[in-house]
């Protein structure tokens, strides 16, 4: 399996044999959470946040997602500043959720964990939504639900294949039934997309659990995991915390998951954006003139 | 058992029936007669009293009450002829799930609903109502019954959350919950949801999306329990009680918010006290509703039902 990163310098550029230079200060390395080892950090972002020593594919930014996956400055966002409201009034310790949201956006650079907009991948249209967790654990409020149902209906309308890369540790509890109700939106909304005969590819990122898992990010067309991803309903702390009972390694991981029948492909990051390319000129030639508007089904085979 | 805060009920309640049978076996006057008529106002004032004023955690007391009517007690008592069916079809018969056809007064139609046990072994084979994803892939069975025979269809809500084991993730609870809203969101026939109990998260939604959602008047439905939203909001489950006001997940809260159409009312003490009169109340609502969505064109049906979740969610700007 560990075959595929053999050539990780051909993928991103990354420069190897650089060794850790005692005196450099902290702040220009960082520790890989795969195997521990100390990373040149110009070199992990260069390397797409994939560790060159053991290929672990750490968390991406939306913004770096969007970089990685569509053609240079071909994304163009939309809805960039839309913001949740504390509409319950959640009572909660220490900040309200206005604060809170407010010093997550300041950590995470974005006002909410999701971006999207449309772009080219290979000169190819597509609709791109991507989820961050560096935003308040992509947990899905009425923002991120709204953003993604948006994402689905623009893909609907301009008939363009739809790229979701999902995250999500699960539902935001600040918003309480509002949040569950964005399980039911995105739903819905994918009926009307996948009726127009299109094409939906999700991409499930670390880590990808309960809510999101249970709604869009698996009513897609082809589910691609990427390697050692977290993905389930259940994650497994809060497994472990029930049962009071350890988990074997490796439950939840995207090679679990795969070895279930759950996802269709587990694809590295640097491979990524060719694999769904490809996808896009196999499927979505014929999608785009097939089915429009709820027309019956094929007849023939054309 | 009981709540703290339904004990002096359950007393005053055991008081009256005792002289009721007194009554009955001939063994009467009236002075007995006078006061079993002063007890029945003191056992209607103090019933209002505490249930005008109750905290929200004896709410989800309430909601989670162990003698609480479960699904196959509405079906028993608001529904005939029912045939329950058994089966995914592709690895077991998950027992917190249960369905099949029955009859509403004269229509045929289709029953669906969580199943939390009546005892510790009961709970035991039902998984205290934890469903398993062969119990939402046998409801999305039933569910495309429904839309082939045209049945309208009636599901009940009452589950703590789905099922949180690791068999259950290797079988793909996430992939079976969301296969079902896919399937409710289109499924060209009525749709009317009722949540019973306790409405636990993803679990419930699963069965819950329809052209009308009814809650009980004591049950509660949220997107967490209140003990995880404690541990995830305050980092620690023993702030349920705080969580359960901050979720707004009963239905007062809930109709409220628009997130919910209809709250049907309970027996005075709760539903557990008179099950039977708390399923014909909802019988009632549930005639009542089927009668507003017959005849409607199924796509219009669809395209209302996609319309009020398309609006679901509030954002700024």
């Amino acid at each position: 399996m560990r075959k595929i990163f053999s050539n990780q310098e051909r993928r991103f550029g990354f420069l190897p044999g650089r060794q850790r230079q005692p005196d450099l200060p902290d702040e220009l390395w960082e520790n890989c959470a795969g195997c521990g080892e100390m990373i040149y950090l110009a070199e992990f972002e260069q390397n797409a946040r994939v560790c060159p020593k053991c290929d672990h594919h750490a968390r991406l930014g939306a913004r770096k997602r969007v970089e990685y996956l569509l053609d240079a400055n071909s994304f163009a966002e939309r809805d960039s500043a839309m913001r949740s409201q504390d509409v319950l009034e959640f009572d909660r310790p220490e900040r309200t959720y206005e604060q809170k949201l407010a010093d997550e956006a300041g950590k995470a650079g974005i006002p909410e964990a999701v971006i999207y907009g449309t772009g080219t991948i290979r000169g190819e249209d597509v609709v791109l939504a991507a989820i961050d967790t560096s935003f308040f654990m992509a947990t899905m409020g009425s923002v991120v639900g709204e953003k993604i149902t948006r994402a689905i209906e623009l893909a609907t309308e301009t008939r363009t294949p739809l790229i979701i890369v999902a995250a999500s540790a699960g539902a935001r509890m600040e918003e309480g039934m509002f949040s569950l109700m964005q399980m039911a939106k995105t739903s819905a909304a994918l009926t009307r997309l996948h009726d127009a005969g299109l094409l939906y590819i999700s991409v499930l990122t670390d880590p990808t659990l309960a809510g999101v898992t249970a709604s869009f990010a698996t009513l897609a067309d082809v589910i691609i995991a990427e390697p050692q991803a977290t993905i389930g309903f259940t994650g497994p702390r809060l497994i472990e915390q029930i049962t009071h009972a350890k988990l074997p390694a490796g439950t939840h991981s995207a090679e679990f998951m795969l070895e279930r029948g759950m996802v269709d492909c587990i694809v590295p990051r640097d491979d990524m954006r060719r694999t769904i390319a490809r996808l896009i000129g196999l499927y979505a030639s014929r999608a785009t003139d097939a089915r429009a508007n709820g027309a019956p089904r094929p007849e023939t085979v054309s | 058992m009981a709540y703290e805060f339904e004990q002096a009920l359950i007393d005053l309640r055991e008081r009256i029936e005792s002289m009721e049978s007194e009554l009955k076996n001939g063994n009467s006057d009236n002075a007995v007669a006078e006061e079993l008529a002063s007890l029945r106002s003191e056992l209607d004032r103090q019933t209002q009293d505490v249930f005008s004023g109750l905290s929200a955690w004896e709410r989800v007391q309430l909601a989670r009450h162990p003698q609480r009517p479960r699904t196959l007690d509405f079906i028993r008592y608001a529904f005939t002829d029912f045939v329950e069916l058994h089966g995914d079809r592709h690895f077991g018969d998950d027992q917190a799930v249960v369905g099949g056809p029955a009859r509403l007064g004269e229509t045929p139609v289709m029953v669906l609903g969580h199943q939390k046990g009546k005892d510790a072994k009961d709970n035991q084979q039902r998984n205290f109502g934890m469903a398993h994803p062969e119990g939402f892939r046998k409801a999305r069975r039933l569910m495309l019954q429904a839309e082939k025979f045209r049945l309208p269809l009636f599901t009940f809500l009452d589950i703590p959350g789905a099922s949180p084991f690791l068999a259950d993730e290797e079988r793909g609870q996430a992939w079976a919950i969301a296969e079902n809203l896919l399937t409710m969101c289109q499924l060209r026939t009525p749709i009317i949801v009722t949540v019973i109990g306790e409405g636990g998260s993803g679990g419930a939604l699963a069965l819950g999306i329809g052209d009308r959602v009814l809650m009980l008047e004591f049950s509660m439905y949220s997107v967490a329990s209140p003990e995880g939203a404690a541990s995830i909001v305050w980092k620690d489950a023993k702030f349920a009680p705080e969580a359960a006001g901050s979720l707004k997940p009963f239905a007062d809260d809930l109709e409220g918010l628009g997130i919910i159409h209809r709250i049907v009312p309970e027996p005075a003490g709760g539903a557990h006290v008179d099950p039977r009169s708390a399923a014909l109340a909802l019988k009632t609502a549930l005639v009542e509703e089927l009668n507003g969505l017959q005849g409607l064109p199924l796509n219009t049906l669809v395209d209302r039902r996609y319309d009020f979740y398309r609006s679901l969610g509030v954002v700024a700007p």
